[in-house]
C-alpha cells in the first residue's frame, strides 16, 4: 500500500535549496549586462513636481538612463502608478536612474535637482472628515468610477460629539443594518459604549521586493518577489499592458509577503519598462528602509463601538462606526470588520457604519486578516468586559456568543460551509487549563500581575472553481503543475498531497512543478485570503480524479475488462487482466492520444489553462480538470487563542508566558505546517498588539517609525517558551477533501488574546488601542491621559 | 586618509560604531536607503584606477578567492555580488534582521555590517560551506533543519542556520531558553520561531551524537 500523505508531516520538496543556499529569490539571479536601478523617493507627503534637471546626474560616468513617470503607464483617479510626479504620500517613486552600479545610480539620483510643489496633505483620516479640512488629493477626498471626486465631510455636529468623546451619529458612504438594534438596545441588559483606534502597520517581509527584468524581443524575463504565481503574470501583464503569454515569470521563492505581495505588481514594472528602455537586464534592488514605504501596511481604524447584551451575556446588538485610514490608494479592510463582528458575536442585531478615507500614508494593502484581525483585536477585550460586568465567566461569553451552524451573518446573511468554534474555544480550554489559569488571574508578584485572556477569531478561508493539472509521464512520476505561489505556506506542495494519494502514489514519485511560467500552470487562485488550501487540494483533486478515470480506461483498453475494476496503488495499474506500471500507462496514453495525453480538453477549463495544457499536451496521461464540486456558502476558519501574560505595573512591560492556538480549519494535511501558521500567524498578531506602529511627524506628513527597530516585529525573546497549538480536525462538508485555509485567522487570535489578557491584567480595564506599547498601559495604569481619544499615527 | 590608513583603522575592531566611521571615512555615498556598492566590470577603467590595491584575498568557505573590493564595501555585498554566493541574504542592510549573518572565525557576524577588508586573512563561513564538499553530504544543523521540517519563506534560514552552526559549538548542550538567546540576534517575520527552536535543539543534540 502505499504511503498515507494527508495528516503526514512531510518537509517540502524545496526545503533542501532553503538552507543550503541554493534557493534562488528575486535578488538572487544576475543577467549579462545587468546594470542597477535606484528610486528618487518623493520627501513630501503631497506635492506635485514642478521641474526635473537630470542633465548633471547623466553626465555622470557609468550612469546609464533616466526613466520619468510619463514613460510608464499611468493611471486615473486613486490608482497607484509605478512612478509619478504628483506623489501622494512620503516615499513614493518619483523617477528612476540605472547605472552600472547601485552607487553610482544612488550618486546620480543625489546630483538630480528636483524642486517640488508641496500641496496639502492628510495624515489622520478624521482631519479630512471635519468640516473645512484637508484632503489627501486635490479634487476631493471621495472617487467613485461614475462621478469622479467628491469632497465628504461629516458635520460639526458630529464633530462636537466626537470631540466630547461620544458616539456621532454621522452619514456613512457605508451603511447596512439587520434587525432592530435600536429596540434591542433598549432591551440590553448592558451597553458599553468605546472608542477605538487601531493603528495601521508596515507588512515588512523578510525580503524586500527587489526584482529584475530583462528582454528577449518581445518576450519580457521578469525575477519578481510574489506571492502568487500564475496570476502574477497576468497581472503584471495588465498593468504593463502586454500580452501575458509573453511574459516569463520566475517567481521560484518569495521572503513572505503576508498580504503585501498578492501581485506586487506596482514596483515590478519599474525594471520591466527600464529594461526595455535600455535594452539591458536591470535589477532593482529595494532596501528596507523603501520597503517601510513602498511595502504596504494594515489600514487603521477609528472606530466607535456600541455593544449590547442580555443579562445572560448573549450580544444581541451591535452599532458599529469605522473610519478607515486607507493610504493614497485605498483598501477594503473595514467591510470585511463589520461582517466579521457580526459572524463572531451573533447579535442579530446591528448597524454598521464605514468610510475609507483616502490618506497622505504609504499605501494599504490587505494584511493577514485584513479587517477581521484589527476588529477582533479589539472586540474581544470589549466581550470580555462585559462578561465581567455581568458576572458571566469569560470563557463561557466567549462561546455562547460564537456562531453555530446555522449562522447568517453580514448584511446579506452569509452562511457558512461548515462552524466548529465552539469545539475550538473547548479544545483550547482543556489545553490552556483555563480554569486552573483563571485562578491565577490578577495575581501579584512584586510590581508584577498575572492576566489571562482569550481571542476567538475567523476568517475566509477557501474559493472554488479553479482547474488542476498534472501530468504522468513515462518514468512513472507523477508531475503537479502548481500555479500557486511559494511563499513559504508550503502549499505547493501540500495541496497536491491529496491528489497523489487518490493515486496511490507514494511522496518519491511526486514531481512539484512551480515557479516558472514557461512551465505551464492552469487557471490558479491569488494567493491570498487563506484561499489555496481548500480552492487547489479540490482543483487537483478534480485533476487527480480525471487521471484515475483515463488510467483505468487505458489499463483496460491495454489488459482488457472493464475500466472501473481496476485500481492504482504504488505507481502500479491493477485488475483482472493483470499490472501494469503508470509509466508504461503513459506511454500507452501519449500513443492513444485525444484526451488522454491532453490534446483534447474538457470544454469548461479556464482559457488561461489551455496555453498552459497545450505545451504539456502529448508528454503523458493528463489529469485536467476545473474544480466543479460546487458548495453552498462561505468557507471560514477559526482559531481560538489562549494567552497569559505578566504586566510589570511599574514599567508598562508586558511578557507573555504561555499561548495556545486551536484551530477549526477541516481536514488536517500537514500537522507542523499546519502548527507553524497557527503560531506564525499568532506572533504576527502579537507583534501588531504590542510593537509595531508608525508615528508620524503631524506638521510634516513624514514617518519616524520606518524601520524594524522603530516599529519592531516580534523576535525570538519576545515569544513564549511554551507554545501549544491544536485543530479540531473535523472534515468540511462541502468538500472532497474538507480541508480549509488557515493563514488569516491566527492572526486576531494572537492578538486578542494578548488585548484581552492585558486587560485582565489591568482589572478589566480596556485601553482600546493599539499598539499597547509601555508608554501607553503606564499612561493608563497611572490615571494620565496620553493624547486625545482618536488620534491615528501619533505612537 | 589614504587606503591603508583607512583600512588598519578598520581592522582595529568589529564595532558598528568603527563600521559607520569606516564607511564615512572611505567616502561611501552617505545615501539614506542603504548600504550601496560601486565596482561593475562595466564601468570601465578608470574606477579601477587603483584596482591592484584593491585586490585581495578571502579564506571563504575554505577557498582562497581573489576579489577586487572597494575600501568601503561590506562583506555581504561582496559575498553576493562579487563571489556568487547569494546564500547569504540582505534583509534589512542595517544590523536588524541576521538574515546576512555569516561566521569569521566561527563567530556569527552580520555581513551587511562587516567591511570585506576587516575579514582579511581570516576564516569566512557562509551557508554555500556547510555542505561537505565531496560527498555533499548536508551539516548537522542543515540535518537537522531538514529533519524538523524548519522555515517557512526561509529568506531568514540562512542566517539562522549560519547562528545555530556557531551555537553548537559554543554551547554543545543548550536548554531551549539558551537557544532561544543565542539565536535572538536573527529576526524571523514568518515568525516560525518555535519550530526553529525545535531545529536547533535536535541540531545540538544531532552534534553530540557525532
Amino acid at each position: 500500500m502505499a504511503e498515507r500523505l494527508v495528516g503526514a508531516d512531510i518537509a517540502p520538496p524545496d526545503l533542501h535549496a532553503k538552507i543550503t543556499g541554493r534557493a534562488r529569490y528575486a535578488e538572487d539571479f544576475r543577467a549579462p549586462g545587468m546594470v542597477f536601478a535606484k528610486l528618487l523617493l518623493s520627501p513630501m507627503p503631497h506635492a506635485r513636481v514642478r521641474r526635473v534637471d537630470a542633465s548633471r546626474a547623466l553626465a555622470m560616468e557609468g550612469v546609464i538612463d533616466i526613466l520619468r513617470a510619463d514613460e510608464v503607464p499611468s493611471r486615473d483617479g486613486p490608482r497607484e502608478a509605478c512612478l509619478t510626479d504628483t506623489p501622494r504620500y512620503e516615499g513614493e517613486p518619483i523617477l528612476a536612474v540605472a547605472a552600472v552600479d547601485e552607487e553610482t545610480a544612488a550618486a546620480a539620483i543625489e546630483a538630480i535637482e528636483i524642486d517640488f510643489e508641496p500641496l496639502p496633505f492628510v495624515i489622520d483620516p478624521l482631519e479630512s472628515l471635519r468640516p473645512g479640512g484637508p484632503n489627501a488629493y486635490v479634487d476631493g477626498n471621495q472617487f467613485s468610477g461614475q462621478d469622479g471626486w467628491s469632497d465628504f465631510k461629516w458635520t460639526d455636529t458630529d464633530f462636537a460629539k466626537v470631540d466630547a468623546g461620544e458616539m456621532p451619529d454621522p452619514s456613512c458612504p457605508v451603511e447596512w443594518t439587520k434587525g432592530d438594534p435600536e429596540s434591542a438596545f433598549a432591551e440590553s441588559a448592558l451597553v458599553l459604549e468605546e472608542t477605538i483606534v487601531h493603528q495601521s502597520l508596515t507588512h515588512h517581509p523578510m525580503e524586500p521586493r527587489s526584482n529584475m527584468a530583462y528582454w528577449e524581443g518581445e518576450t519580457l524575463h521578469a525575477f519578481v518577489s510574489t506571492q502568487s504565481s500564475q496570476q502574477t503574470k497576468f497581472a503584471l501583464a495588465g498593468a504593463l499592458q502586454i500580452d501575458p503569454e509573453n511574459i516569463n515569470l520566475v517567481s521560484e521563492y518569495c521572503g513572505g509577503g503576508f498580504g503585501s505581495k498578492i501581485a506586487g505588481t506596482t514596483v515590478m514594472q519599474i525594471p520591466a519598462l527600464f529594461s526595455r528602455k535600455i535594452n539591458r537586464p536591470v535589477m532593482l534592488r529595494i532596501t528596507r528602509y523603501e520597503e517601510n514605504y513602498v511595502g504596504r501596511a494594515r489600514p487603521g481604524f477609528q472606530t466607535w463601538l456600541k455593544m449590547g447584551f442580555l443579562q445572560d451575556g448573549k450580544c444581541n446588538a451591535i452599532d458599529l462606526i469605522i473610519v478607515q485610514e486607507s493610504g493614497p490608494y485605498g483598501a477594503g479592510d473595514f467591510n470585511t470588520a463589520g461582517m466579521i463582528a457580526d459572524l463572531t458575536y451573533t447579535p442579530q442585531n446591528m448597524r454598521f457604519r464605514g468610510v475609507s478615507m483616502y490618506t497622505n500614508t504609504p499605501p494599504k494593502a490587505a494584511q493577514r486578516g485584513p479587517g477581521g484581525a484589527q476588529i477582533i483585536s479589539m472586540m474581544e477585550p470589549i466581550l470580555e468586559k462585559a462578561g465581567r460586568e455581568l458576572g458571566v465567566d469569560r470563557f463561557e461569553i466567549h462561546r455562547m456568543n460564537a456562531p453555530r451552524g446555522d449562522v447568517q451573518f453580514g448584511p446579506r446573511n452569509a452562511t457558512l460551509t461548515s462552524v466548529h468554534a465552539v469545539e475550538a474555544l473547548d479544545q483550547g480550554r482543556e489545553m490552556f487549563d483555563w480554569d486552573a489559569k483563571l485562578a491565577i488571574s490578577g495575581k501579584r508578584n512584586g510590581s508584577k500581575v498575572t492576566g489571562v485572556g482569550i481571542g476567538l477569531s475567523p476568517y475566509t478561508a477557501g474559493s472554488r472553481g479553479r482547474d488542476g493539472m498534472m501530468i504522468i509521464r513515462p518514468d512513472g512520476k507523477l508531475y503537479v503543475h502548481q500555479g500557486i505561489g511559494n511563499l513559504g505556506t508550503h502549499s505547493i506542495a501540500d495541496t497536491a498531497r491529496p491528489a497523489a494519494e487518490l493515486l496511490g502514489y507514494n511522496w518519491e514519485d511526486v514531481e512539484i512543478v512551480w515557479g516558472n511560467s514557461a512551465r505551464a500552470y492552469p487557471r490558479s487562485t491569488v494567493q491570498a485570503g487563506s484561499q489555496t488550501t481548500t480552492a487547489h487540494t479540490r482543483a487537483n483533486h478534480a485533476a487527480a480524479t480525471d487521471a484515475l478515470r483515463k488510467i483505468r480506461e487505458v489499463a483496460a483498453a491495454a489488459l482488457g475488462g472493464s475500466a472501473s475494476s481496476y485500481s492504482v496503488d504504488s505507481g502500479r495499474v491493477s485488475g483482472p487482466g493483470g499490472t501494469m506500471t503508470l509509466g508504461r500507462i503513459a506511454e500507452r496514453a501519449i500513443a492513444m492520444g485525444g484526451e488522454y495525453s491532453g490534446e483534447v480538453l474538457p470544454d469548461d477549463v479556464h482559457a488561461q489553462t489551455v496555453p498552459a495544457a497545450q505545451i504539456l499536451a502529448g508528454e503523458g496521461l493528463m489529469g485536467i480538470a476545473r474544480d466543479n464540486y460546487g458548495g453552498e456558502g462561505n468557507i471560514y476558519s477559526w482559531v481560538a487563542g489562549f494567552a497569559m501574560v505578566e504586566l510589570d505595573e511599574e514599567t508598562g512591560v508586558v511578557e507573555l508566558k504561555e499561548y495556545v492556538g486551536v484551530t477549526d480549519c477541516g481536514t488536517v494535511i500537514h500537522p507542523r505546517s499546519l502548527g507553524a501558521q497557527v503560531f506564525g500567524g499568532s506572533i504576527q498578531g502579537m507583534g501588531m498588539a504590542m510593537t509595531q506602529r508608525w508615528v508620524f511627524d503631524p506638521q510634516w506628513g513624514v514617518p519616524f517609525a520606518n524601520r524594524f527597530y522603530t516599529a519592531r516585529p516580534p523576535g525570538f525573546l519576545d515569544i513564549p517558551a511554551d507554545l501549544k497549538w491544536g485543530a479540531v480536525g473535523i472534515p468540511d462538508p462541502q468538500d472532497p477533501v474538507g480541508a480549509k485555509g488557515i493563514g488569516e485567522p491566527p492572526v486576531g487570535a494572537g492578538a486578542a488574546a494578548l488585548t484581552s489578557a492585558i486587560a485582565d491584567a489591568m482589572g478589566g480595564r480596556c485601553v482600546c488601542r493599539t499598539p499597547l506599547t509601555p508608554d501607553v498601559l503606564l499612561a493608563e495604569i497611572e490615571g494620565r491621559p496620553m493624547y486625545g481619544r482618536l488620534e491615528q499615527h501619533v505612537g | 586618509m589614504d587606503q591603508a590608513e583607512s583600512v588598519s583603522v578598520l581592522e582595529e575592531k568589529y564595532s558598528r560604531r568603527t563600521f559607520i566611521k569606516g564607511v564615512i571615512a572611505t567616502g561611501a555615498t552617505a545615501s539614506s536607503a542603504g548600504y550601496l556598492f560601486r565596482g561593475s566590470p562595466l564601468l570601465g577603467a578608470a574606477t579601477y584606477q587603483t584596482a591592484t590595491e584593491r585586490l585581495i584575498t578571502l579564506n571563504v568557505n575554505g577557498q582562497e578567492r581573489r576579489v577586487d573590493v572597494l575600501p568601503h564595501e561590506t562583506l555581504a555585498m561582496t559575498l553576493r555580488y562579487k563571489l556568487g554566493l547569494t546564500g547569504t541574504k540582505l534583509g534589512c542592510d542595517r544590523a536588524e534582521c541576521g538574515a546576512c549573518t555569516v561566521l569569521i572565525d566561527g563567530v556569527s557576524q552580520y555581513g551587511c555590517s562587516m567591511l570585506t577588508h576587516q575579514v582579511r586573512g581570516r576564516s569566512v563561513a557562509t551557508i554555500e560551506g556547510l555542505e561537505d564538499a565531496d560527498t555533499g553530504e548536508l551539516s548537522v544543523v542543515q540535518k537537522a533543519v531538514m529533519e524538523e521540517g524548519g522555515f517557512q519563506c526561509a529568506f531568514c534560514a540562512p542566517g539562522f542556520i549560519m547562528a545555530m552552526t556557531e551555537m553548537i559549538e559554543v554551547n554543545p548542550n543548550p536548554t531551549r531558553e539558551e537557544a532561544r538567546l543565542a539565536l535572538s540576534g536573527n529576526l524571523c517575520r514568518c515568525a516560525d520561531y518555535d519550530k526553529i527552536l525545535t531545529c536547533a535543539m535536535r541540531a545540538a543534540e544531532l552534534a553530540r551524537s557525532v
